[in-house]
């Protein structure tokens, strides 16, 4: 079918179910066609810039703040911990279900949350492979903090206020414990969520090494 | 004996004809012959299928059938797998669920796909239905394990409990051991699917369960259950046909060793899946049963590389139905070929869907091998990174018999590889030569052209997805116009409009049901058809805000568009507008 003279055609004439009408000139009102050697037309193809912004309410803009989901995850741990050879995904695209996206490797997701801080992250424990290496993947994602390593203990500080966190975690019986008690490997396995706790808050979280005694609340 | 008038057949002996009569098309045929045939028919139906919840209601159905003993429904659109259907879209099964346990008592057999079921409705199955037999819940949603343990306690009669790929949430601090509360006398149990559970199961009770089942064939646990347990349940139950597998990293020989002999006992075992995390090295185990299987799922098994796959699938013989990913590579597809000449069935899942670099050996060739030495493949699913027409006529002329053909390239819009020219040509050989194919996924780039071919030639074409293609409405208009059996299309992100849509609207009435995304058909459109069309719900579903607060030719984000006969849902959430939504957009 040869291009045609495109004609403009107003939504009353569709009523008609006119068929002769759609087999000439479809065109969309107003746009125009170009054609590339090979016959392909352009003008009316999306990059896919566009395609993702079609879809609002889940677009990469959004996502920073709020819990990441899954086909969303790669792309906003893309900056902390994955290379940038990955780019930019289309919400259901391709289409894999969610029980079959993280099957490349074993992967360990759990979420992070920081007090005070109103947004969750999603990291994946399998990347890393001792707490040093977590911890500074905490403190490039929650750009606020800082480690310190105060007497053994894996702490992160926010500078611009002094206030101390400590990296705490609930395990599979639903406990909730130091990180950095039990061998890394351990704590992969049994690991279910992170949580950043302000330091004046942990208590009754046994430390290894009697240190300063927690005050209760 | 009762005589109808103008029958020369009593009711009984016609009742006793159509008992034979199983096939829905065949049983709503003859309910058209008369209206004495349609009253015996409507009363004898025991098996109802419907493909959309709300295509009918569950008034309806009841009325018309009085006595149904197995109730299957379908919910969702299937681009809800794919997270294109927002949360909160739909697909209540409650007050189905309701009007059952009071109409059907006898009620043996429900399964769900895509549906949002909650506990109490799991509750109130388990206590209504004194025969209740068999559950299949896939893809749903919406329960936990509390749901599970009021069936296990309730359903004395239990034969089927089948979970494939339904989110469960899991209540572990109260009802973890819900396997548990299958009382002790219960010994029913043909099949139980758990895979999809990511929570730990009790042991004891499972094995206990296992253990007093006689009739067990179907078992598949999830990764929670380690190879060492699984040589426990093996031989308490050796009868088993069909079996899924837990996860098992480490390999410990004393465990491969136990498992070898485990498995060499279940002479019935034909189908395989699981596998999660496995170390390699375990696979040896399976070896001795490798000629027996017919079916092999391996989609989940990460850590299983080509070599392995090779050996293996190299002793399946016997295999129909293989499921892997692509860690198999074009040489594993060329061994696969060259052994398993019964394959009836392929589907080859990304291993790294986001990469932009292809991370495997994997090609268009791999497929042209199964297709070149598996006479009976008629069933394929191929996720990859290139194509070409050639392959593809390759593909179409050596398997006429393809009956589904669902191929992904994973980047969309991706040219020949060879000639970068559309892969219109490739796909219309496929439809040409492929006279029975009944489902057809396209992908890779594709003008118009292609869809002339598929409204030429997909006369059986009863399945269509289409993904970021074509030009304009002719393509839209060639699908709807042409394929003469189409039910159910798919489109996302394509540049079609009003024009194909409207103009075909009719259409849209013997179909079951029309998804559009990221599309160009506008609200204005969408009323008009919602107006003019009174047996199609039109659901506009725009996460932006109520449409009217935007120009009406202003694309719609989501469509979906289905045939009923109970009207407009009353559960729409706010998201989603339909021409009775508000007198503002309605009729004027």
């Amino acid at each position: 079918m040869s291009p045609e003279n495109r004609n403009y055609m107003p939504e009353s004439d569709v009523v008609g179910l006119n068929l002769k009408e759609t087999e000439l000139t479809l065109g969309m009102p107003g746009e125009t066609r170009v054609t590339t050697d090979t016959g392909v037309k352009l003008g009316t193809k999306r990059g896919f810039s566009e395609t993702i912004d079609l879809n609002l309410g889940r677009s990469n803009v959004k996502c920073h703040d709020k819990v990441c989901d899954d086909e969303l995850e790669n792309d906003v741990l893309g900056g902390a911990t994955k290379s940038l050879t990955e780019k930019a995904q289309l919400v259901g695209w391709p289409p894999v279900r969610a029980s079959r996206k993280n099957v490349m490797k074993s992967c360990k997701f759990i979420k992070v949350a920081v007090d005070g801080a109103p947004y969750l992250r999603k990291v994946d424990l399998e990347m890393y492979n001792s707490y040093q290496q977590l911890l500074s993947a905490l403190e490039d994602m929650f750009s606020c903090l800082t480690i310190r390593n105060y007497l053994n203990e894996k702490k992160l500080m926010d500078p611009a206020n002094g206030v101390e966190y400590v990296a705490t975690y609930e395990d599979r019986d639903g406990d909730w414990m130091l990180v950095g008690d039990v061998p890394w490997k351990m704590f992969v396995e049994s690991c279910k969520r992170v949580r950043l706790m302000k330091s004046s808050e942990a208590i009754g979280l046994a430390p290894r090494t009697p240190q300063k005694c927690s005050s209760t609340a | 004996m009762k005589m109808m008038m103008g029958s020369s057949f009593p009711e009984e002996v016609l009742e006793h004809v159509f008992s034979f009569i199983e096939r829905d098309k065949d049983r709503n045929a003859i309910s058209t012959v008369c209206q004495s045939w349609y009253e015996i028919e409507r009363w004898s139906r025991r098996r109802v299928f419907v493909g959309n919840c709300y295509a009918v209601s569950p008034a309806i159905l009841i009325k018309r059938f009085p006595d149904v003993r197995c109730l299957e429904l379908k919910g969702k659109p299937h681009f809800a797998d794919f997270n294109l259907v927002p949360e909160g879209w739909g697909a209540y099964v409650a007050p189905w669920i309701a009007a059952a346990s009071s109409a059907y008592p006898w009620l043996e057999e429900i399964r769900l796909k895509r549906m949002v079921i909650p506990d109490d409705s799991l509750e109130l199955i388990s206590k209504s239905f004194k025969n209740f037999k068999v559950l299949v819940l896939s893809s749903c949603e919406g329960f936990s394990t509390e749901g599970l343990a009021a069936i296990a306690a309730n359903c004395r009669n239990l034969r089927e409990l089948d979970l494939r790929e339904s989110e469960v949430e899991d209540l572990n601090q109260s009802s973890g051991h819900w396997l548990s509360h299958f009382p002790d006398n219960y010994t029913s149990l043909v099949s139980l699917n758990i895979a999809c559970l990511n929570s730990d199961v009790s042991f004891t009770a499972l094995e206990r369960l296992v253990g007093r089942c006689p009739n067990l064939r179907t078992l598949r646990l999830n990764r929670a259950v380690p190879l060492d347990r699984l040589a426990i349940l093996l031989r308490r139950a050796p009868q088993l046909v069909e079996l899924g597998t837990g996860e098992a990293s480490d390999l410990r020989p004393d465990v491969l060793s136990n498992l070898s002999g485990a498995f060499s006992r279940c002479k019935e075992l034909k189908n395989l899946s699981g596998f999660w995390d496995v170390a390699p090295g375990y696979l040896t185990g399976v070896y001795p049963i490798c000629p027996r299987l017919t079916s092999l799922n391996l989609s989940y098994a990460a850590t299983i590389q080509s070599s392995d796959l090779i050996k293996l699938v190299s002793q399946c013989q016997n295999l129909q139905k293989l499921w892997v990913l692509d860690y198999i590579e074009d040489l594993g597809l060329e061994a696969l070929a060259a052994s398993c000449k019964d394959l009836r069935e392929l589907r080859v899942f990304p291993s790294e869907p986001f990469g932009v670099e292809p991370n495997v050996l994997l090609t268009e060739q791999g497929l042209v091998s199964v297709s070149e030495g598996c006479p009976k493949l008629h069933s394929v699913l191929y996720f990859c990174r290139q194509m070409s027409n050639d392959a593809l006529r390759t593909i179409a002329r050596n398997r006429p018999n393809m009956t589904r053909f669902r191929l992904c390239i994973i980047e969309p819009r991706t040219p020949d590889y060879l000639t970068l020219e559309s892969l219109d040509m490739g796909f219309g050989a496929i439809v040409e030569h492929c006279k029975d194919l009944r489902r057809l996924s396209l992908s890779g780039l594709l003008t118009d052209r292609v869809f002339e071919y598929i409204g030429t030639y997909g006369k059986k074409l009863e399945m269509l997805s289409v993904a970021f293609a074509g030009d304009s409405d002719l393509g839209l208009h060639h699908i709807l116009s042409g394929c003469e059996n189409l039910r159910k299309l798919e489109i996302r992100d394509c540049p079609f409009g009003d024009k194909a849509l409207l103009a075909n609207a009719a259409k849209l009435e013997t179909m079951r049901s029309l998804w559009m995304s990221s599309c160009s058909v506008s609200f204005g459109a969408c009323k008009l058809l919602g107006q003019k069309m009174p047996m199609l719900n039109v659901e506009v579903i725009d996460e932006r805000g109520p449409p009217d607060s935007r120009p009406e030719s202003c694309p719609v984000e989501k469509l979906y568009i289905y045939r009923t006969v109970s009207g407009p849902r009353l559960d729409m959430p706010g998201f989603v507008w339909t021409k009775d939504e508000d007198s503002a957009l309605g009729l004027s």
